[in-house]
């Protein structure tokens, strides 16, 4: 359809890694604090590699993390990656038809290594050019590589810190998750969502401790958020 | 380099879960996230599961959790989230240490 001659590939890689990197460079702090965090529970570096290379999305492994027991309890973490990672279907229902371009097994290894800041590149690239594969590929190969690579190297660096306890260290990941809840600031019914969940969950804590609260008061924010009066749906 | 078999069990449970809310987009039909109340109910998803995620830790460890979790969360409103963090472990720490 376009008559405009195609960039080739290499540009539009080096492109893709370009628009990636200040991203690429602001996560490196939490990806050595991930890494430090999960030395501090136990975790080799091996083990960090597998799972930041396999699951790559760090909210779900903070919280993992957070959660992490010894023996680790798969089904505790498993559900935990589910419920925070439910939005990439919601990311992958949008971008998903921005990327016609692709070859059908492209799309699905796009797909696989859809994380949030390689999402919002390719939402805004696809918003003012053709989103190709290889500036796709710039894009996610740049930031899985940089995750992998700093996660892993928090391990060492974070073996070497001592009690995390003692500096407040094991508060980053509530101070964490307060940013990332900040950041869904302007999503519809987000007071009342976040406070029926917290109240759910530190009232189900009290009752039941351990994992169950976290499903009980996503559950609950989550009810909230779908049976408030969708007030103003027009301007949305 | 040591690898637990429940750790790795654990770490694919968690891609287990991941690739499939990632692929899920694929076959998403897009009439499903056009009602109103699915969409709200989506998208609240995230911040519901990380408040219920911190608020034990907020509300029922003790004072200087609470007051370090409302310096973050105000910090959280203008601030990078790296700074965010800087801020929150900080306050922590010294509340506690004044705390005792």
């Amino acid at each position: 359809m376009t008559v405009s001659p195609e960039p080739s590939p290499w540009h539009e890689a080096r492109a893709g890694a370009l628009a990636i990197l200040p991203a690429a460079v602001a996560v490196v702090p939490f990806a050595l604090l991930l890494g430090a965090l999960a030395a501090e529970k136990g975790l080799s570096p091996l083990e960090v590699a597998l799972m930041s290379g396999l699951v790559f999305a760090g909210g779900s492994q903070f919280v993992a993390l957070d959660l992490w027991t010894t023996p680790a309890a798969w089904l505790t973490l498993g559900s935990a990656a589910l419920l925070v990672n439910l939005r990439h279907i919601l990311m992958g229902a949008s971008i998903t038809p921005k990327m016609e371009g692709f070859h059908p097994l492209g799309r699905v290894l796009a797909l696989l290594l859809l994380a949030d800041e390689i999402w919002a590149m390719a939402e805004r690239r696809a918003a003012v050019a053709r989103l190709t594969p290889a500036f796709y590929a710039g894009l996610a190969g740049l930031l899985y590589v940089n995750w992998v690579a700093f996660t892993t190297a928090g391990v060492v660096v974070g073996a070497r810190l001592g009690d995390p306890a003692a500096y407040g260290f094991d508060f980053a990941f509530t101070a964490i998750f307060i940013g990332l809840i900040a950041g869904f600031r302007h999503t519809r019914g987000f007071l009342p969502t976040i406070v029926a969940a917290g109240l759910a969950a530190v009232a189900t804590q009290a009752v039941l401790p351990g994992p169950v609260s976290i499903a009980v008061g996503a559950a609950a924010g989550v009810a909230v958020a779908a049976l408030l009066p969708a007030r103003r749906e027009a301007a949305a | 380099m040591s690898l637990d078999p429940a750790t790795l069990t654990a770490i694919l449970a968690m891609a287990a879960a991941t690739i499939f809310t990632r692929l899920a987009g694929l076959v998403m039909p897009a009439s499903a996230l056009r009602h109103p109340r699915a969409r709200a109910a989506f998208e609240a998803v995230p911040a519901a599961v990380l408040a219920a995620l911190i608020a034990p830790t907020v509300l029922a460890t003790g004072w200087p959790e609470t007051v370090a979790a409302l310096l973050t969360a105000v910090a959280a409103l203008r601030l990078p989230l790296i700074a965010v963090v800087a801020i929150g472990v900080v306050a922590a720490a010294l509340l506690r240490a004044v705390a005792g």
